[in-house]
């Protein structure tokens, strides 16, 4: 399994440490490995070389010979160059001064143009605009069908003259290749704009038929209906799967429609979407949105950062806390921050309502895996039963109001009542019993101003998300010594798949206790991070 | 400032909280050692899907694996006189395809077009005379280019390189020669690719179709009836893609030109297992040779869409076992091709693979990878939007296509 590119190459630079500077093998060594990375995320060839040579210059020059962590500096490097390409900023889409805004979709077969045209129109009728759908897709069979169902659950007014194919094949032009259409789309778009204007819809959003880069004919047929309707915005979707095509395919759609911007489709696979930092630098467009289902909702702003980051497969931090936001309901979290500031203690009442919020975002194991630096510790992840979070969860059910308020009185006998009344020995809820100890000590910690140990660098997260200035400095752990804990941290890494007896480290806070909490610990470890990464979070 | 504090602030201690469950749990685990194994799966909520994975569609009666729960109506092939008057190629009687032995030789043009660039390319590179550095890297770079992955591209170039360095002749016919078998070897020939095309013991073959959105699945099915009706084959085609606006109709109407029943629910959103169950019951019924069953388009990561692929594969079991799983792949795909052949060949044991778009600028190097990686093999290719322009893959006639 592909390892990140950060992992990479910390092991690439393993030798190197106390070197003090690079030599030129050394560089190359690690442009080698940014290559192979990029390649397997599917960036195309000539996108990669142009890249690396870039990245090659800058890690000659004095940023990272003078770097404590090379390893960390080049990463940075070749996240602040992704994000630079990928559009540095995301933009939304231009609105004509005079109703109605058209928008004109574009792309492969397959792409996802139908659905996106659901999608966007759900979208802006959101924001307190009419779409109008334009059904100019007439050569895939029951497309126009397909958009007026689309349409109705977007709950929005589909126009469709003409029924397109619905023969339920494909019907070949008599060179052998493409499809012939049935109707004229651009007389259909044409009309689409003029009924738009007549209705006072102030988008109009016109689908078009998916069609190959090679096909000059539909190529020009998409030209000129393009000619004909003037679109404010020309979309061109592009699977986020697509490999080393990407480029070609691009350059022809620039050519033939010249479109004013990119939306990835289903991005919510696990394609690392290399494609979209080849179209981004091979066409100079941005890309606007991300395609991260198939309901009319699904639809999602671009983030270059975050694209970045899944190219090097760095863990997706700012999914995570969104995700968390969502499942977490506000009143709860102003509880529970009421609480944090005012350094009570943590019960297991708290306990119970975050592990419901856990379950909300999602499976243990993709939340994990959005974390950074999780790739290394996958196949843990890939190993653990969730279910486990039911067995502690039944235990503190077992629970008395009164125990859950006050762990402390748990006393033997009730010990053995939980541990019956859970069907867990007893010796299971002692072990909880004693994390959760910890935990409490860990969240008094943090409320007194220190950071958790492992944590730091991340204050500020929230703040980078939402684009406002960057929090107070407190990126400083307090907890003593960093290196030394990451260090215990990989031991028990090392001890992973040994029962954890009583090892535990007693000062570390939980995490580190039992063995794979302490990769937890390691994984979020500052040592471990890529330098880059505090700070693309905190702009 | 202090919002933006305090926000952070529990945000971390969400994320304290995520690591604090996954030591708790963790640790649990390992000082219970295997005992959880031995436990029931009742009621677990790893393995059952987060809502937002469901599709609306199957929520209601979703779990219910009673078969047929609604009454299908069996489309009868008939000749269906001129409804559409579609100006090219209507069909208004039931068409004879096109027998498939000739067909790749037919498309062999328009499978060289799509990869000239790849052949040619490397040719010219090779028989360029002066073997250099840059020249293995150029050579390297096509490989990749055409999406062969980056470790079977090195394992062509280093073999190349061998054979160069021993021999230590360069000329054309030779380099020529040897790629062709470098990439023969690629290709793997000796894979078995044949279809489950004829009863098998007495009852229907079985041909499920399964793949990620907007691959082509169910237009590779109405191909693939086409094919075997060609091979004078009773067909039975089954519409589980009961999720996509007018899937049905779509396969219907593929059905129909070629005088094959199609097996579909009347409504959208009705249970994609308890159609496939209808139509493989039908199938046997009609005494049919095969049938084929498509199903709607999921991404391989949707763990909630693979279990309702894994329950129509256990559905459809309960009446026939499975000869052929074919999972769709779009030539375009990247190495992401990979992660959906093994996802799916987890889910329901993938048996062959069909490489659809190849047509366009596409070169489909993928499925070199997905066979080494997962060892299914490639066993169609769709090379263009004609109805008879899927063609079983022949290793040695693509690789020529590739070289010539």
């Amino acid at each position: 399994m592909f390892t990140s590119l950060s992992d990479r190459l910390a092991a690439t630079f393993k030798n190197l440490r106390g070197k003090g500077r690079l030599s030129e093998s050394d560089v190359n060594k690690t442009i080698r490995d940014i290559r192979l990375a990029l390649l397997e995320a599917d960036v195309a060839l000539p996108v990669v070389k142009d890249f690396t040579h870039r990245v090659r210059e800058r890690a000659l020059g004095a940023e990272v010979s003078g770097a404590l962590n090379p390893a960390q500096q080049v990463v940075k490097i070749v996240h602040e160059e992704l994000v630079a390409i990928l559009g540095g900023q995301t933009r939304t889409l231009r609105l004509a001064k005079t109703a109605p805004t058209v928008i004109m979709l574009a792309g492969l077969q397959g792409s996802g143009k139908t659905t996106l045209a659901g999608k966007l129109a759900y979208l802006l009728k959101g924001q307190g605009h009419t779409p109008l759908l334009v059904a100019a897709d007439l050569q895939r069979p029951n497309a126009v069908t397909q958009l007026e169902v689309v349409g109705e659950r977007a709950g929005v007014p589909v126009f469709a003259p003409e029924r397109g194919n619905i023969s339920g094949h494909d019907v070949v032009t008599g060179a052998g290749s493409g499809t012939a259409s049935y109707g004229d789309p651009v007389v259909v778009s044409r009309a689409g704009i003029e009924h738009a204007r007549a209705k006072q819809y102030d988008v109009v959003i016109v689908d078009t038929a998916g069609r190959l880069a090679i096909d000059t004919e539909l190529m020009a047929q998409a030209g000129r209906i393009r000619a004909a309707i003037e679109p404010d915005e020309v979309l061109f979707v592009i699977d986020a799967m697509i490999g080393q095509a990407a480029v070609e395919t691009a350059e022809a759609f620039l050519e033939g429609v010249d479109f004013t911007g990119v939306v990835l489709g289903k991005l919510d696979g696990d394609a690392r979407g290399g494609a979209a930092l080849s179209v981004a630098s091979v066409t100079g467009r941005p890309i606007m949105y991300a395609s991260v289902g198939e309901g009319v909702k699904d639809l999602e702003v671009f983030h270059p950062d975050r694209m970045a980051s899944r190219i090097l497969d760095m863990g997706d931090v700012l999914t995570l806390i969104e995700q968390a936001e969502r499942a977490f309901d506000k009143t709860q979290a102003a509880e529970m921050e009421r609480k944090f500031l005012a350094a009570e203690d943590f019960t297991f009442d708290d306990f119970l309502q975050q592990m419901a919020a856990i379950k909300k975002m999602g499976s243990l194991k993709s939340i994990l895996g959005m974390m950074p630096g999780m790739g290394q510790m996958r196949q843990q992840i890939e190993a653990f039963d969730e279910r486990e979070f039911d067995r502690v969860e039944a235990m503190v059910r077992s629970m008395t109001p009164f125990e859950r308020t006050h762990p402390k009185q748990i006393n033997g006998s009730r010990r053995a009542r939980i541990a019956k009344g859970s069907g867990v020995t007893t010796s299971e809820v002692n072990q909880l019993l004693e994390r959760f100890g910890d935990a409490q000590k860990m969240m008094k910690q943090l409320a007194r101003g220190g950071s958790l140990p492992g944590m730091p660098g991340m204050p500020g997260m929230g703040g980078g998300k939402r684009g406002r200035q960057q929090a107070p400095q407190r990126t400083k752990s307090k907890s003593g010594n960093p290196a030394k804990r990451a260090a215990e941290a990989r031991a028990a890494a090392a001890r992973a798949s040994a029962p954890p007896v009583g090892s535990a480290g007693s000062g570390a806070a939980f995490g580190s206790g039992p063995a794979a909490g302490g990769d937890q610990t390691q994984a979020l470890d500052p040592s471990q991070l890529p330098k880059g990464f505090e700070r693309f979070l905190g702009q | 400032m202090g919002f933006i504090d305090t926000l952070w602030e529990w945000v971390a201690v969400i994320v304290g909280i995520v690591v604090v469950g996954g030591g708790l749990v963790l640790g649990l685990m390992r000082g219970r050692g295997g005992r959880s194994a031995t436990l029931p799966r009742t009621g677990d909520t790893g393995g059952i899907p987060d809502a937002s994975e469901v599709r609306p569609s199957d929520r209601p009666g979703g779990i219910d694996t009673l078969p047929r729960p609604d009454a299908t109506d069996i489309a009868e092939a008939e000749p269906d006189a001129g409804v559409v008057d579609a100006p090219p190629a209507s069909a208004p009687t039931i068409e004879r395809p096109e027998a498939p032995a000739g067909r790749l030789q037919r498309l062999r043009a328009r499978l060289a077009r799509s990869n000239s660039v790849l052949g040619k390319g490397l040719l010219a590179l090779l028989a360029g005379g002066r073997l250099d550095e840059a020249t293995w890297e150029e050579v390297e770079e096509t490989l990749i280019g055409a999406d062969l992955g980056v470790e079977a591209s090195t394992q062509v170039v280093d073999a190349l390189r061998a054979r160069v360095a021993a021999a230590g002749s360069t000329d054309e016919a030779t380099m020529r020669g040897w790629l062709r078998a470098e990439l023969l070897a690629l290709v793997d020939p000796s894979m078995d690719r044949s279809i489950a095309d004829s009863r098998v013991d007495g009852r229907p073959a079985c041909i499920l179709v399964v793949g990620v959105n907007g691959v082509g699945k169910t237009t590779t099915v109405g191909k693939l009836a086409r094919v075997l009706v060609a091979q004078d084959k009773d067909v039975v085609l089954g519409a589980a893609d009961t999720f996509r606006a007018a899937a049905a109709d779509q396969l219907q109407t593929w059905g129909e030109r070629v005088g094959v029943p199609t097996i579909r629910s009347d409504r959208d959103g009705a249970d994609p297992a308890a159609v496939a169950f209808d139509a493989v019951s039908a199938a046997a019924e009609f005494e049919a040779d095969v049938v084929l069953i498509d199903t709607a388009g999921r991404l391989h990561t949707k763990v909630g869409l693979m279990d309702e692929l894994g329950k129509v594969k256990r559905v459809i079991e309960k009446k026939s076992p499975i000869d052929e799983v074919l999972l769709v792949l779009d030539a375009t795909t990247g190495q992401n091709g990979l992660r959906q052949a093994a996802a799916f060949t987890e889910a329901v044991e993938v048996t062959g693979i069909v490489l659809t778009k190849l047509d366009g600028t596409a070169k489909g190097g993928i499925v070199v990878a997905v066979q080494r990686e997962v060892g299914v093999p490639v066993k169609l290719i769709g090379l263009g939007e004609g109805p008879d322009d899927l063609a079983p893959f022949d290793p040695v006639a693509f690789v020529d296509a590739l070289v010539d």
